[in-house]
């Protein structure tokens, strides 16, 4: 009974259970990256640092036996590659955009140069959950999975929220983000505030990494970031800069992406590739509609690409 | 960009620049083990050795001078476009489309309109770009990145579908175009016709930007854009117009991989030209002349990736990490000034 086909009915759990597996790292790269914007600068790199994320996160594991000092190595990994960025784009005259394509040209080659030797052997993996034992059939059983790194960024985004909202930081943040003058004007450091979110925005890149090399699709090789990273800029514009917001729309990118594979599931074959693009499809629609010539997107900090 | 450079700071700055790039990654390099003089050597060698090893250099900047432009045209407009590996990508499809449906007509006609078709094809693309950034204001670099992957899934969607040629197996392609339809080599040389393209792109956009009334509108604008709208200058004509040329440019890449190299579209048309085009841009200081030099001295870089692997036992990367580390010391120097030259000026 539980083996035989499901037919159209497929479909729709294979994306809910595409959507489990592969929003974790649109979810960690689009808060790296909204904590970063808040501060009123751009990382476009973040490509770079989830590819390091994900060589390191792998390595580490493979070395050490342990995956979870793996995912910990992987934002340390992260934090380094955006020291570099942190201190380059606070540099006068340097365009930011630039230095963050830099930083994936960079950051993808350091990771193919270290990671070469360890494409081969296969390290220990993250446990994932079971929430479908309640179904005796095994395409929802294994579709029901979740990786507890991913209920660790599910809990960050209502933290970053809250964070901002309701902490003297959080205000520091928004303070230096909107204008850093009047930031400067209350005493606060901007240089070291936008340091911090930085830091802190490329190392949860970094651990969305190790989430790719150690559960989803969990092996370590060069093409395992089909782009997400590059994404997480679209993601956060799509999520107004809201931390909560980044959770719902990486459900939602994770989701488009797993649209592809579960109708190949029941034979689609044609489109297959077309069916891929639509997290990027979908980017650029919801920013055509929602930016305009005539104001600003409203969430967007004042300071944002200046 | 405020604070224009003196002649003599825009020369030293980003020399200092490469030559300290030279010493990092020699640190690098001998960190993973390798002496750095002698991978040196070795890049040196491979990449301008002798003339004939000189010429597998220049069929590789042949594509990265076009590329280049796509990012260059946009700069100077104010605009940061790296949409060029999906401009590339889509020149080289409607190149071979044009190929495919024209290939009885005599050789140089089918030539010529597998070029306007590459040019066109590009164009359209980064059009899109620049029409989504006037009318909606949409992130020009965000949306020519999106493309790129768009551009990507469709060239993999024709080949494996609709254009796919049934006897390529392990790596499906279109149908090829004819031999005689192919772009030929220059005289005496295994460098083929696309080399004299970049030339003359990079020529033409230099004296399109700093010779003619229509680039001293597109500076203008893009040095400060409230003065020129004020100053009644088309700012989004100039936006389509620019976003077109830049985007043929790299189309033409396109074509030239295609109809030079490839014969047919396949996955090799996405081999990363179009970012090297984006590095080339930016260390060049998004000026056509000073690309092409900077496109020959990327393209020795990349020509020496397999004698890195084969003599020094170093992974295929080290050629990226080269390259990053290249552009991240250029952008470093976009911060700097001679002291004392600052004071006179």
């Amino acid at each position: 009974m539980a083996t035989e086909s499901l037919g159209w009915w497929g479909v729709p759990i294979a994306i809910i259970g595409g959507t489990l597996r592969g929003s974790a790292p649109f979810l960690f790269v689009s808060l790296g990256e909204c904590l970063t914007e808040k501060s009123g600068k751009i990382n476009l790199g973040l490509e770079g640092t989830l590819l390091i994320g994900a060589m390191s996160g792998y390595a580490v594991s493979y070395l050490t036996g342990s995956p979870w000092s793996g995912v910990i190595v992987a934002g340390i990994a992260g934090l380094l590659l955006g020291a570099i960025h942190a201190y380059l784009v606070q540099l006068p005259r340097v365009n930011d955009v630039a230095v963050g394509i830099a930083m994936i040209i960079f950051g993808s080659g350091v990771a193919f140069f270290l990671g070469k030797p360890f494409i081969q052997p296969p390290a220990p993996q993250l446990p994932a959950i079971a929430l479908g034992n309640w179904s005796n059939l095994p395409q929802v059983k294994a579709a029901l999975q979740i990786s507890p790194l991913f209920l660790i960024g599910i809990a960050i985004a209502p933290l970053m929220t809250w964070f901002f909202r309701n902490t003297r930081w959080g205000l520091y943040v928004r303070a230096v983000g909107d204008s850093p003058e009047a930031a400067k004007a209350m005493g606060i450091n901007v240089t070291w505030v936008r340091t911090l979110c930085i830091l802190l925005g490329s190392s949860l890149a970094g651990v969305g990494g190790a989430y790719l090399s150690l559960y989803y699709p969990g092996s370590w090789n060069e093409r395992i970031s089909s782009g997400q990273g590059l994404m997480a800029v679209a993601l956060v514009i799509f999520a107004r800069w809201q931390p909560l917001q980044c959770l719902y729309a990486s459900l939602f990118f994770g989701g488009a992406q797993a649209v592809g594979p579960a109708l190949q599931s029941v034979g689609i074959q044609s489109f297959y590739y077309v069916f891929n693009t639509l997290p990027y499809l979908m980017t650029l629609v919801v920013m055509g509609i929602s930016c305009s010539p005539k104001r600003t997107i409203s969430g967007a900090p004042g300071a944002l690409g200046k | 960009m405020t604070g224009e450079r003196s002649q003599w700071e825009a020369i030293v700055i980003p020399l200092a620049a490469v030559v300290s790039a030279l010493v990092i990654f020699g640190i690098f390099c001998a960190f993973a083990g390798a002496n750095p003089f002698s991978v040196y050597g070795s890049i040196y060698r491979a990449a301008f050795g002798s003339w004939s090893i000189f010429q597998g250099t220049l069929l590789r900047a042949a594509p990265v001078m076009l590329t280049a432009l796509c990012t260059v045209l946009p700069a100077r407009l104010g605009l940061t476009i790296i949409g060029n590996e999906g401009a590339l990508v889509i020149g080289g499809l409607g190149a071979v489309v044009a190929g495919l449906a024209l290939g009885s007509l005599p050789p140089v006609l089918v030539q010529f309109s597998m070029a306007i078709a590459g040019i066109v094809c590009g164009g359209v693309w980064i059009m899109i770009v620049g029409a989504l950034k006037h009318y909606r204001a949409v992130n020009e670099t965000i949306s020519s990145l999106l493309m790129n992957y768009l551009a990507i899934a469709l060239l993999n969607e024709l080949v494996n579908g609709p254009m796919r040629d049934p006897s390529s197996l392990n790596k499906p392609s279109s149908f090829s175009i004819a031999e005689a339809n192919m772009l030929g080599r220059l005289p005496g040389m295994r460098v083929h016709y696309g080399l004299i393209y970049g030339l003359v792109a990079c020529v033409i956009a230099y004296i399109l930007l700093q010779r003619t009334t229509f680039g001293f509108g597109v500076r203008t604008v893009g040095g400060n854009i409230r003065a020129a709208q004020i100053a009644g200058l088309p700012v989004g004509a100039f936006t389509l117009i620019i976003c077109f040329l830049a985007g043929s440019c790299a189309g033409l890449a396109g074509m030239v991989e295609v109809a030079a190299v490839h014969r047919s579209a396949n996955e090799s048309l996405n081999a990363n030209y179009g970012y090297a085009g984006v590095l080339v841009a930016f260390v060049a200081r998004q000026n056509p002349l000073v690309a092409c030099l900077v496109a020959v001295f990327l393209g020795g870089i990349l020509a020496s990736g397999g004698i890195l692997q084969r003599n020094h036992n170093l992974p295929d990367a080290t050629v990226l990490v080269f390259q990053g580390i290249v552009f991240l010391t250029v952008l470093f120097s976009d911060s700097l000034r001679l002291p004392q030259l600052q004071k006179k000026a």
